[in-house]
């Protein structure tokens, strides 16, 4: 571990508990996936990971390369930017696909549609 | 005495996130249905993305950040494609 | 002229950007390749023939913005508060909202701020009726998700967008 001796303190400190921070809200998502009893309840939780949990891993990274360089760097932001932009995407057709497979299955749970397409 | 903290929470993410990836894989092995299983693998993927970058901070090279922006792309199409395959599967069927 | 070979400058200078941040350089030669690609990438986009986007209002664009970070850390931490100690049954449903939003890039981004945010999904939207339907985790009043979300996100993009 010599190269993470060359970081002060400080950005020691930072970096270890914006990792911490990210991995607990990643492995938070992940147990929801667990624990939550239905699909459309599931579908909620790993959006922790995706969020909050990327934004501090991310940040962690950036903290402890840009200080190690002593230049700023930010590689990472493009991750940030890219997942921000896709989630919703993936997310959003996934519970379409499974409403509509509901729908397909007469489940009386969901919704109906409001017209026929 | 602030690295060995380091040493330590790095240890420690790095663990829960293993146990995130086992409680993806749980969730996407038991179902019950397809599109519990996919979004089990959205979960997965992104995890790992995050394991790959406390790897990156641990080994000091920035070219794990490289392989996480790789892993988020091909975990985006994938994700895509399996949503889009369970609308037309039951289509056709 | 300019219109020629740049039709979406915006564009243009932020694909140059994410070029240069990639390559974590400056260099003359890096700078070129990206001056290349955006003037290249953007030209191609203008053969789609995407429709037009207008902007207005930028201080509350960034207003928005930062609201919306609020609201997701906010979320977070509900959602994880509800995965760690719930023990009473989850009550979620469907919520259906009537919009009045109808300009698409204020809709694709509504629906971002909607998905990111945990605890809600967007699920789809019904261009005739104009009546978007989302998925909420911890449903306790409907008449208030209905408010909040026409209050906090469609009112300023309303405003931005149309």
């Amino acid at each position: 571990m010599s190269h993470l001796d060359a970081l002060p303190p400080w950005a020691a400190i930072i970096v270890a508990v914006l990792m911490l921070l990210g991995a607990l809200f990643a492995f938070v998502g992940s147990l929801g996936l667990l624990r939550l009893k239905n699909f459309y309840q599931r579908v909620h939780a790993p959006t922790l990971g995706t969020t909050l949990g990327t934004f501090f891993m991310l940040a962690a990274s950036i903290t402890c390369f840009s200080v190690l360089h002593g230049r700023p760097i930010f590689n990472e932001v493009l991750i940030g930017v890219f997942l921000t932009l896709t989630t919703p995407i993936t997310l959003m057709l996934l519970v379409r696909a499974a409403l509509y497979r509901d729908r397909e299955e007469g489940s009386l749970d969901v919704p109906q549609p409001t017209r026929e397409d | 005495m602030s690295h060995e903290l380091l040493d330590v929470s790095i240890r420690a993410a790095q663990i829960l996130l293993l146990l995130a990836m086992a409680f993806s894989l749980i969730r996407m092995v038991r179902g019950p249905r397809a599109q519990d299983r996919v979004v089990a693998l959205d979960a997965l993927y992104v995890n790992a993305m995050i394991l790959l970058l406390t790897i990156g901070i641990r080994s000091g090279s920035m070219l794990y950040v490289e392989a996480g922006l790789i892993i988020a792309l091909l975990g985006f199409a994938s994700t895509v494609a399996l949503s889009k395959f369970l609308m037309r599967g039951q289509v056709i069927e | 002229m300019i219109r020629r070979w740049l039709p979406h400058p915006l564009l243009s200078a932020l694909l140059a950007l994410i070029w240069l941040i990639f390559n974590q350089s400056v260099s003359p030669g890096t700078v070129l390749l990206g001056i290349v690609l955006g003037i290249v990438l953007g030209r191609m986009l203008d053969l789609l023939d995407p429709p037009k986007a207008r902007l207005r209002n930028y201080p509350l664009l960034l207003r928005l913005f930062v609201r919306v970070v609020l609201d997701i850390v906010r979320s977070n931490l509900a959602v994880a508060r509800i995965v760690l100690f719930n023990k009473r049954p989850l009550h979620s449903g469907f919520v259906a909202i009537p919009l009045e939003l109808t300009d698409h890039y204020g809709l694709a981004v509504l629906s971002c701020i909607i998905t990111s945010t945990p605890g809600t999904i967007w699920v789809s939207y019904d261009s005739d009726a104009n009546i978007l339907l989302i998925h909420v985790l911890d449903l306790v009043d409907e008449a208030g998700w209905i408010d909040s979300i026409k209050q906090r996100y469609e009112r300023p993009l309303l405003e931005v967008f149309q």
